[in-house]
């Protein structure tokens, strides 16, 4: 932490406050395309619903395509906020303090943009609300049996927990912030959100505690909602589906894709708000060997998947993996292979881990290659069944690109108006890893 | 009319203000309140206040959420049972996901309830006896006491060099 010694309370408060500044022409500059583009996202949406299902691609057999890729992709990504803001506050990894509120604003928004996915894909969107249980008049209820309804109540515990999670954590910070601005509007605003905070030894003796048992809760909610997601596919007896290993590949798999887009996000932020004091060299290198150790994983689960499905001695297994290294979709399963496991390799060395160019270029990539997971796992093992008679080719139409490139946009939109609403790094938790002010130290 | 004070001192170091409730305290001084821009372990200790209750709330919600979650899955599938290749009505496997993801819904919303009641936000402290600097770098400690003590209180804090001193009635 030598890098942060110059830093003093004072100057954190400056610092990170100043990034709430009136927007600037290059924050426009971004906002305006990611505006254009949600409406773009918006636009498809309507046509799909206005004219049908069958404006996406989805041909017999594979009726789960760009939209399920897209609802895992997203969840995946909310994962690694969780991750660092409430499992590396449990191991007191310190590296934490200067990203997790950027890590958890993305967890949010993720989860979402994930959440829409569902209802995008549902041929009625506006039955979404038959997935829950509630009092009808057919005095019928959801099957409690089925992973898709398990999947409502993961995703959804998963978005109002992480969202408490995340605001609790910003109380003090708003504060902060509340007692520091002039504007008549922002100061009622900030007034609201901060309930008061005064910062008194009572406050955070219960402020410590709580966050304490958030963390503990969140900690197996993390992993127990990637694993839901997973079950997705795997309690289905799909060749390249029906396998045990799925829940700890997909969970590894949602850490090292949400470390990728953490890195894809800070880089240009630390950059744009000269956060290098904040974000360090030190915080970079201890989230590459995040990366190292769970790109090792998805390596060792892709490899392990063949062996598998050899050793299961079932035909429709072995060809399923033989197909995805040598079919249709090979190309897509070869990008996979490389972005994940390839391009992340140079990470062994200190030298990469510590070049944030190298980095942001390495992270760029790993989101590209766990899009293609996903889209692997689903399309692949759905245009290739047990039955040869019933296999078939999907190709994306052009309505799920558009929804898909308005979902990246819907997800940056939330992400810029947060770095201009609400502190991007954590004021308090930067200020406990800075020497404490004390007389003693000063004579 | 309340008879007691409040007296506000303010100061720059966790040690003195440390030093500062000690003195306060064996001067006969309880009713203390000490803010700080972070969460602190020697301030925690020196105030010796009773340990948090939320974890009463995070057991109880995390409890009271594992019973809705078998009572929604058992009764449900009870209310209208619908034989699926021959699986049970009530199958617990199955069940043990939604029964834990209300656990930890129900144990966290208790957890921020308990937070919210128990810090006693908006309320644990007169406004005027609060200071925007607690926020950025500066720690302060608010005594409240009898009118008549006011004088001996303030006279601790200006020995211990507090940079500010602020009287309000409570």
């Amino acid at each position: 932490m030598s890098e942060q010694n110059t830093l003093t309370y004072a100057r954190v408060n400056d610092d990170i406050i100043r990034m709430l500044d009136k927007p600037t022409f290059k924050w426009w500059a971004l906002f305006l395309p990611t505006l254009l583009f949600v409406g773009f996202g918006l636009f498809c949406f309507i046509y799909q619903v206005y004219t049908g299902l069958g404006v996406a691609g989805y041909r017999h057999p594979v009726f789960w395509g760009v939209y399920i890729t897209d609802f895992v992709f997203w969840v995946g990504i909310a994962h690694s906020g969780t991750l660092i803001s409430a499992i590396l506050f449990l191991f007191r990894a310190n590296f934490r303090m200067s990203i997790y509120r950027i890590a958890e604003g993305m967890t949010v928004f993720a989860v979402l943009t994930a959440g829409l996915f569902p209802i995008i894909h549902l041929g009625r969107p506006w039955n979404f609300y038959w997935l829950f249980p509630y009092p009808n008049q057919r005095e019928l209820w959801v099957n409690f049996k089925s992973p898709l309804l398990w999947d409502v109540f993961a995703v959804s515990t998963y978005l109002t927990v992480s969202s408490v999670f995340f605001f609790i954590g910003l109380i003090p910070d708003i504060a902060a912030v509340r007692d520091r601005v002039k504007e008549v509007p922002r100061k009622i605003m900030y007034s609201v959100l901060s309930l008061g905070w005064k910062g008194s030894n009572w406050e955070w003796l219960h402020y410590t505690r709580a966050y304490l048992f958030f963390a503990a809760f969140a900690t197996p909610l993390v992993l127990s909602v990637h694993s839901v997601v997973s079950w997705d596919f795997a309690m289905s007896n799909l060749p390249g589906w029906h396998t045990t290993i799925f829940a700890p590949y997909f969970v590894a798999g949602a850490i090292f894709s949400g470390l990728g887009m953490v890195i894809t996000l800070t880089v240009p932020i630390r950059k744009i708000f000269h956060l290098e004091d904040y974000i360090t060299l030190d915080n970079y290198d201890g989230m590459a060997k995040l990366i190292m150790l769970t790109s090792g994983i998805v390596g060792y689960a892709y490899g392990i998947e063949f062996f598998m499905a050899w050793y299961s001695g079932v035909p429709a297994e072995w060809y399923q993996f033989y197909y995805r290294a040598t079919g249709e979709y090979a190309l897509f399963y070869w990008i996979m292979v490389v972005c994940n496991v390839v391009i992340p390799l140079p990470l062994w060395f200190k030298r990469v881990r510590r070049n944030i160019l190298a980095l942001f270029i390495i992270s760029i990539f790993i989101n590209i290659g766990m899009w293609f997971e996903r889209f692997n796992i689903i399309v692949i093992s759905l245009s290739r069944g047990f039955d040869p008679a019933a296999w078939g080719i999907y190709t994306p139409s052009w309505v799920e690109i558009g929804i898909t490139v308005g979902s990246f946009a819907w997800f940056f939109m939330f992400f810029l108006i947060f770095l201009k609403t609400l502190p991007s790094v954590s004021i308090a938790e930067m200020k406990e890893i800075l020497p404490v002010p004390k007389k003693e130290a000063k004579t | 009319m309340s008879d007691k004070q409040g007296v506000l001192g303010i100061f720059s170091y966790v040690d003195v203000t440390i030093e500062t409730v000690k003195k306060l305290k064996d001067a006969g001084f309880n009713n203390l309140r000490v803010f700080s821009p972070v969460p602190n372990h020697e301030i925690e200790e020196v105030m010796d206040e009773p340990e948090s209750i939320v974890r009463f709330f995070t057991l109880g919600g995390a409890m009271l959420g594992a019973a809705c979650g078998v009572g929604f899955t058992v009764l449900m599938s009870t209310d209208w049972p619908i034989s699926v290749s021959a699986k049970p009505i009530v199958s617990l496997p199955p069940f043990m996901v939604i029964i834990f993801e209300l656990t930890i819904l129900m144990g966290a919303l208790a957890t921020l309830l308990g937070l919210l009641i128990n810090s006693r936000l908006r309320r644990n402290a007169p406004i005027t006896m609060y200071d925007t600097r607690f926020s950025e770098d500066k720690f302060g400690v608010m005594i409240t006491c009898e009118k008549e003590n006011v004088k001996d209180a303030e006279e601790i804090l200006t020995s211990q060099g507090a940079e500010d001193i602020k009287f309000d009635g409570v």
